[in-house]
């Protein structure tokens, strides 16, 4: 890798990065204590209701996503903006038009009584049986398609100054290394992650436009169909792709922190580049194991996604987590809430490929899809895995801009109590989650038998866990927010 | 059986992976030079990889040879057919009794929006399922070896009555 300087962060940038974290540290505060809200209706200690229990699982899913997002393009933003130029000014774009999501989907869902799933499964948008009329799913619908035109934006800007530094999003991925052994300009992780993001979630919010824009006209002009498992192929591509693109854009901040911790560089050599050019495949392809249980799809294409499924674990698994783990292993490194969030998340990344792989095997899945299996994989790897990564982040803006002045301790006691909240409270919830879906309770019910109740209220027991060690990690940042704003 | 199966793998998994985790982090604070960290780690590496490969081929193997889809798992002749059509929020069924010991094949499709077609043995465990959707029809095959009243839930979030799409079927001896 040839050493180049590195570039100044924009100001205007540095506290739009700040706004971004801002706005994603409240989104998950408020939406994890809905979830907890949503754990405790299922445990029937507290009467929520049909209805509003649908509403929230509908907020919750899409506020907690978008938030993700945001704090993955606040690191991805951060980081990449040394390397290549960016345009502050879509930075600023893109949080408008989230904000103005956000509020369409809040306004749905609160004011609208639209409740019919993040993912808006066609055609339930249209056939609410009663609890909300059709207006209601497009401002729903509406707002997610004015987000993810955001996103694209901010992609495409990434894309461009990613060719306008390396000449092609090949070299972005670094293939010259990987194919000819030229090491002569190889991008450093942060670009080739972006790279991999662009790549990804440029299709996937083309597909996701698409197919939004069609169930919306279908609102008004019923004449207007798609076909329901076209339908359903297009929303969870864009709906797997998008969710795990905030994660291959958050692991920058694993990337570039730990070598900061450790002293020691993460070069890019060519397994690295191969994983990353492979996940950019597998993130596309591996899609279709939402569709197992969807025996009209053609079996090889299912066939296929188990077997992409199973490899698409293994970059993550060998080659980024194992990383971690080397760069750290007898680095002597300084233990601190930021640094201990980064090695949570990536033990939550690896840890919830893990049941998503079992799940993802076509045998498991007839026993498994749809049941509490599937929030127990994945909140593993976005509770533990994605959100450790944003706040570890928002952590590591905080000791770096201390670290000018006096080195002062950046975190007390509080945040370590924090941290041991989290861990615990992540890990019962999960695995109460997946005990649960291997008992069979199903996902997505608003009232749950009583054999199930058990496992609800544990579950919440350990969800007050996350919820309070969140509050400390968001009440923190936000307090810290002014002076980092000053700072910036 | 492949829940329990499918739990305790991914438990012992998960427990070898914070054990790797916990080592680590164990071992960090002393600082030793990086180059031989990474020689042994690479080549533990490579050893892992091609664990993973050698496990992973005849697993995959093994259990596509599995595959629940009717195609490959055939019909017999003997088979008794069910249509089931899900609406918002009812099964409606061709029959609700079925004989134990011999294949049952469930056509399945919907009136409405996508619903889940989940079958559930009497101790509440989950034997098989498979979407039922409009303008499809899906075909799942499953043999009871059990008499029973068995239960069939929705697996599909279908709207705000959901979780109460709950049927009941006969399988008679
Ligand atoms: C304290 C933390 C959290 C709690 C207590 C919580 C709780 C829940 C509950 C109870 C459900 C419904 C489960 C069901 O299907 O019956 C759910 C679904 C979901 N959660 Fe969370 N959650 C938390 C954190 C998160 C985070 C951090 C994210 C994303 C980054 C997230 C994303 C989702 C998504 C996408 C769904 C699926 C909704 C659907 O099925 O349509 N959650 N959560
Ligand atoms: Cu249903
Ligand atoms: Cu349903």
């Amino acid at each position: 890798m040839a050493n180049q300087p590195l570039l100044a962060i924009d100001p205007l940038g540095r506290r739009l990065v700040l706004a971004y974290l801002a706005v994603a540290a409240a989104v998950f505060l408020l939406m994890m204590s809905v979830g907890l809200a949503m754990r405790l209706g299922q445990g029937a200690m507290l009467p929520l209701g049909a209805d509003l229990f649908y509403q929230l699982m509908t907020m919750h899913a899409a506020a907690l996503v978008g938030a993700c997002a945001m704090a993955g393009a606040a690191i991805m933003w951060y980081f990449l903006s040394r390397y290549v130029r960016l345009t502050p000014a879509v930075l600023a774009v893109n949080l408008a038009t989230f904000l103005i999501g956000a509020v369409m989907i809040l306004g749905a869902v609160i004011i609208g009584k639209f409740g019919a799933g993040w993912t808006f499964l066609y055609p339930l948008p249209a056939k609410s049986g009663g609890q909300w009329e059709i207006g209601a799913a497009a401002v729903f619908m509406g707002g997610l398609l004015v987000i993810g035109t955001g996103f694209l934006l901010l992609h495409l800007d990434c894309a461009r100054a990613i060719l306008a530094r390396y000449g092609s999003l090949a070299r972005g991925l670094g293939w010259p290394l990987l194919f000819r052994g030229d090491d002569s300009d190889t991008p450093p992780p942060a670009v080739v992650a972006s790279t991999m993001a662009a790549i990804a979630n440029i299709t996937a919010v083309a597909s996701g436009a698409a197919v939004l824009g069609i169930s919306i006209a279908n609102l008004y002009f019923p004449e207007v169909t798609l076909d329901p498992l076209l339908a359903k192929n297009l929303i969870y591509f864009f709906g797997h792709t998008f969710v795990n693109v905030t994660i291959y854009m958050a692991v920058i901040a694993v990337y570039e922190i730990l070598p900061l911790y450790t002293g020691r560089p993460w070069k890019p050599n060519r397994v690295f580049l191969a994983a990353w050019t492979a996940s950019t495949v597998f993130v596309i392809v591996a899609y279709p194991h939402h569709l197992l249980m969807d025996f009209a799809m053609p079996h090889w294409v299912l066939m296929v996604a188990q077997v992409i499924s199973f490899t698409s674990g293994i970059p993550v698994l060998i080659v980024t987590a194992f990383g971690a783990l080397t760069i750290v292993h007898r680095s002597g490194i300084r233990w601190d809430v930021a640094s201990g969030l980064l090695m949570l998340s990536m033990f939550g990344w690896a840890g919830g490929v893990i049941p998503a792989i079992v799940d993802a095997v076509i045998v498991v899945n007839k026993v498994m899809h749809n049941t509490m299996w599937v929030p127990g994989h994945f909140h593993f790897y976005l509770l533990l895995g994605m959100v450790s990564m944003a706040f570890a982040f928002m952590y590591f803006l905080n000791s770096e801009a201390r670290s000018k002045d006096a080195g002062a301790p950046v975190d007390g006691g509080l945040d370590r109590l924090g941290l041991g909240a989290y861990l615990v409270g992540g890990l019962g919830f999960v695995f109460v989650f997946l005990y649960s879906g291997q008992a069979s309770v199903p996902r997505r019910w608003a009232a749950h038998m009583p054999e199930w109740l058990d496992y609800d209220r544990l579950g919440a027991l350990f969800a007050a866990f996350v919820v309070a060690g969140a509050a400390v990690f968001v009440l923190g940042f936000l307090g810290r927010l002014r002076g980092l704003w000053a700072r910036a | 059986m492949d829940q329990s199966i499918a739990w305790q793998l991914s438990l012992t998994l998960v427990a070898a992976l914070a054990a790797g985790f916990v080592f680590v982090i164990a071992n960090a604070r002393q600082r030793r030079d990086y180059a031989p960290v990474v020689h042994r780690a690479y080549r533990f590496r490579a050893r892992l990889f091609w664990a993973i490969v050698v496990l992973g081929v005849p697993a995959t193997v093994f259990t596509l040879s599995r595959i629940p889809y009717p195609a490959f798992a055939g019909v017999p002749a003997n088979v008794q057919v069910v249509d089931a059509i899900g609406y918002q929020w009812w099964w409606e069924l061709s029959t609700d009794r079925v004989q134990a010991g011999q294949p049952v094949e469930f056509r399945l499709t919907s009136g409405d929006v996508n619903h889940g077609f989940g079958i559930y043995d009497e101790n509440l465990r989950l034997v098989a399922q498979a979407q039922a959707m409009p303008g499809y029809v899906n075909r799942l095959v499953h043999t009871f070896d059990r008499p029973g009243r068995y239960r069939l839930l929705c697996l599909e979030f279908c709207g705000v009555v959901h979780h109460d799409m709950v049927a009941e079927f006969e399988v008679t001896p």
